[in-house]
């Protein structure tokens, strides 16, 4: 990926033949340099050549597939390391901790926390993605609990923590069209463990006491011939895991030395020593800051909520604008006497408002002009939400003949534009509607039996 | 290859500003580091965590709150004092929001008055919030200011609109710091700094509020632009984004349908109280870790646990 034009110049055989489509073997190799054209381009360069490059053009990160059909999930594979200098690319994932340990009852009642969140934010299914499970010296628990797990037959991705390569097999066996993640490799163990992982391409999970020792172990798996790994950066304290966290995505990405070029997973349970409210804190550090898979007590909304939009901001691509298409939307089977309701292109706020108004039960055409894909201020403040382009909206949508009804409800944060709405649309009533879309349920329900009265004493 | 730290040396520092007076004054800034990068150079003063009261009874905030000051929140100065007492917030931010003119419309001269004896009745830092009106504020503020000369407060915040009032008043004829919010863009950050330092106020007297939302509400703006700013201000030595930062978090966090919305209208989301704060949290410290040398919280639980994340991670 470092790698300068110059430096596959050495590579190519210098014959100037354009069969590559270029001029000269230089001007090739500085698209290729600059990830413009792919190296296969010159059909005579030599096996070992092209190995050589295939090496150095390997991405910094590897992308590593954990999981299996509708658990499975990519991580890593990242190329920056802040969203604004392009993208960030495989969200993290929150991994809900069981151990041995636990009763049957324990284990039943976070697996219904986990069957209970589950939602969807903007289009996206909100839930806690894997389970990790726990061996410390109770086999007979430890299976039992992964054999529970895997039963109550929840979409899950599973983590198997356990350091003993014999057992860590047998839970591989009872998972095995799950791809779990074995987690455990140490300095000592890790050929043991490799075995344990190699025939189904199992992510293998590294630990360690230091950064150093966490360097000279993936050293040691990577010239095993193992690459699937995923690496702990959990320290002996939160500080400690922070500067792990940041110091390992940095030497892969920075300093762009791949024996650090994996997905991280940290123990935000542990750091947070049964501490709900830091678990949160933990959480969000991490998911704002290089974790990979971030491991919780239990989930409950109150964890979720913030956790999931938090990584669905973080996530999205600054390149795509999200927006929706302006246009009509019926909702809930309007008709002409249902009223116009307008908001703004923003994919969050459309997402937002329209599951308020279906929430409602209260059919309305919902009017969405083109306001340039900004939240409502936002384009109020940008020129592109004012009077006269809604009016016009209204008037090219034909929404006037699909309803009778002339009321048309606008954003509270909006109220400002009563006037100029009234003006630009003689024949419209312009509503003033609430501020946060939350309270739209009541509203509409109110506005609607309020117009019902008014339509029963006509 | 052996392993070897990635150290990042940078020329730029962040300013290093200081609020209230006697012990308990805070100072914020002075690092050299992205947010917690200690392994990188000097990661200067602890990030600080003030709590928000209000001038007048916060009828809008949850049940929780009124439940919680239902001794003192009628009075701005019992209320101070209370949490001054039962919270271990580093300093208190007074939102004078009978200012509004769609509200009260109090006039700059009576809240100027609850201010006095706000500052008076405490010791801790003051941060002087206005009711979000530019105009109404830069009259507010004015006033504020030469009525609380001495107290080292400071005014949140100076705007495109009336950052030539706020500016001069603040810090120019009182001595106090100003904090020049802008809305999510780095450019607007750093002109509005720019038309601060050309009016004559110093930049060691000046703060940064670049914006901010409640997490999944456009928050992945607020954290690009909280990273192209510090990474602009350490990397290009940019003099212009070079002072620390402070961001309302319980302004925005305490108004979305995750905190608010009740147990009755969303069953399966439990505790009102606890994805209040749960929120609250995760917006502080993820501006925090962006940029954020000061945060301003509302629930003295989420205080309590941003500030053990801070301590540990100092
Ligand atoms: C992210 C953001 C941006 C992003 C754009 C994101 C986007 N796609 O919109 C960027 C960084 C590009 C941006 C730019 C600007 N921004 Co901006 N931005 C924000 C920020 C932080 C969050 C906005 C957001 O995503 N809100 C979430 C969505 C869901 O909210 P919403 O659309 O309002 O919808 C809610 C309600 O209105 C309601 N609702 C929506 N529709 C309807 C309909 C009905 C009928 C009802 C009843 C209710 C309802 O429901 C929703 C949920 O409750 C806010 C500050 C904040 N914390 O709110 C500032 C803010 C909106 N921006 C502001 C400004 C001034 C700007 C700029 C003009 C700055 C400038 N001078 O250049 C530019 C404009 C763009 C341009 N020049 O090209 C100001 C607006 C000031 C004002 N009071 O008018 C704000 C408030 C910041 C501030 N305090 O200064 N911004
Ligand atoms: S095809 Fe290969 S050898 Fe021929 S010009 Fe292109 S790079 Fe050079």
């Amino acid at each position: 990926m470092a790698l300068k034009a110059l430096d596959i110049f050495k590579l190519t055989p210098k014959k100037n033949c354009k069969d590559c489509g270029f001029p000269t073997c230089m001007a090739f190799c500085m698209k290729v340099a600059s990830g413009a054209v792919e190296v296969s381009k010159c059909p005579h360069m030599s096996d070992e050549s092209l190995a050589k490059l295939s090496e150095a053009t390997a991405p910094l990160m590897r992308g590593i597939k954990i999981g299996a059909e509708n658990s499975e999930y990519e991580l890593g594979a990242e190329t920056v390391l802040f969203r604004h200098e392009k993208t960030l690319i495989n969200r993290n994932r929150y991994a809900v901790a069981f151990c041995e340990c636990m009763t049957n009852e324990e284990i039943d009642a976070k697996l219904a926390n986990i069957k209970a969140v589950n939602y969807v934010r903007i289009g996206e299914e909100m839930k806690a993605e894997m389970a990790l499970i726990e061996y410390f010296e109770n086999k007979e628990g430890f299976l039992n609990v992964v054999n529970r797990v895997k039963d109550s037959n929840l979409d899950l991705a599973y983590i198997l923590v356990c350091e003993d390569a014999a057992i860590a097999k047998e839970a591989v066996e009872i998972l095995k069209d799950k791809k779990p993640v074995v987690y455990g490799a140490t300095k000592e163990n890790y050929k043991e463990m490799i075995e344990v992982v190699k025939a189904d391409k199992l992510a293998l999970g590294v630990k360690a006491s230091s950064l150093e020792e966490l360097y000279a172990t993936v050293e040691l798996i990577q010239a095993a011939g193992y690459r699937e790994l995923i690496l702990d950066v959990t320290g002996e304290n939160i500080k400690d895991t922070f500067t792990n966290a940041v110091q390992v995505r940095r030497i892969a990405l920075k300093e762009q030395d791949r024996t650090f070029g994996y997905p991280s997973i940290v123990f935000a349970n542990k750091l947070a020593q049964d501490n709900a409210n830091m678990e949160v804190a933990l959480s969000s550090v991490f998911t704002v800051k290089y974790g990979s898979i971030i491991v919780i007590d239990d989930i409950d909304y109150a964890k979720a909520l913030p956790l999931f939009a938090l990584r669905q901001n973080i996530y999205t691509d600054p390149q795509k604008p999200m927006r929706v298409e302006p246009k009509i939307y019926p909702i809930n089977n309007p008709d002409e006497n249902s009223p116009v309701i307008v908001t703004v292109d923003f994919a969050l706020t459309y997402f937002i408002v329209s599951g308020d108004v279906e929430r409602s039960k209260v059919p309305v055409w919902l009017a969405i002009p083109d306001a340039g894909g900004y939240s409502v201020l936002t384009a109020w403040s940008a020129g592109k939400f004012g009077g006269s382009s809604i009016a016009n909206f209204i008037k090219e949508s034909n929404v006037g003949e699909m309803t009778k009804n002339r009321d048309l409800i606008i954003p509270g944060k909006v109220a400002v534009l009563k006037g100029d709405i009234e003006d630009c649309l003689p024949g419209w009533n312009v509503v003033i509607g609430t501020e946060e879309s939350m309270e739209i349920p009541k509203f509409l329900r109110e506005y609607k039996a309020k117009k019902d009265e008014a339509l029963a004493n006509a | 290859m052996a392993f070897k730290m990635s150290v990042q040396k940078y020329s730029g520092k962040i300013s290093e500003v200081e609020i209230g007076t006697g012990e308990k004054a805070i100072k914020i800034g002075g690092e050299n580091t992205l947010p917690f990068y200690n392994f990188d150079g000097v990661a200067g003063n602890t990030q600080k965590v003030g709590i928000e009261i209000s001038d007048v009874y916060p009828e809008g905030w949850t049940d929780s709150f009124k439940e919680m000051y239902k001794e003192v929140a009628d009075c701005p100065v019992k209320w101070a004092k209370y949490v001054e007492a039962n919270t271990k917030a580093d300093f208190i931010c007074l939102k004078l929001v009978s200012a509004d003119p769609n509200g009260l419309d109090k006039t700059p001269e009576e809240c100027a008055q609850v201010a006095k004896e706000v500052a008076q009745a405490v010791s801790l830092p003051l941060v002087i919030a206005g009711c979000g009106n530019h105009e109404k504020d830069g009259k507010l503020f004015e006033k504020v200011a030469q009525t609380i000369d001495g107290y080292n407060s400071l005014f949140l915040s100076a705007t495109e609109d009336n950052y030539k009032a706020v500016g001069a008043a603040a810090t120019m004829a009182y001595s106090h710091k100003v904090s020049a919010e802008s809305s999510v863009d780095i450019n607007l950050a750093k002109q509005l700094n720019v038309l601060l330092t050309q009016l004559g106020v110093k930049s060691e007297n000046v703060v940064m509020n670049v914006g901010s939302s409640a997490v999944g509400y456009g928050y992945e703006y607020v954290a690009s632009t909280m990273d192209r700013i510090r990474l602009a201000a350490f990397g290009q030595n940019d003099k212009t984004l070079q002072m620390p930062i402070i961001t309302p978090v319980s302004f925005e966090s305490w108004n979305v349908k995750e905190s608010i919305a009740s147990e009755e209208d969303e069953p399966a989301w439990g505790c009102i109280e606890k994805r209040g704060i749960a929120m609250e949290i995760s917006t502080a410290v993820s501006s925090l870790v962006g940029g954020s040398n000061a945060v301003i919280l509302r629930h003295p639980e989420s205080i309590e646990t941003v500030k053990e994340l801070v301590s540990a991670l100092a």
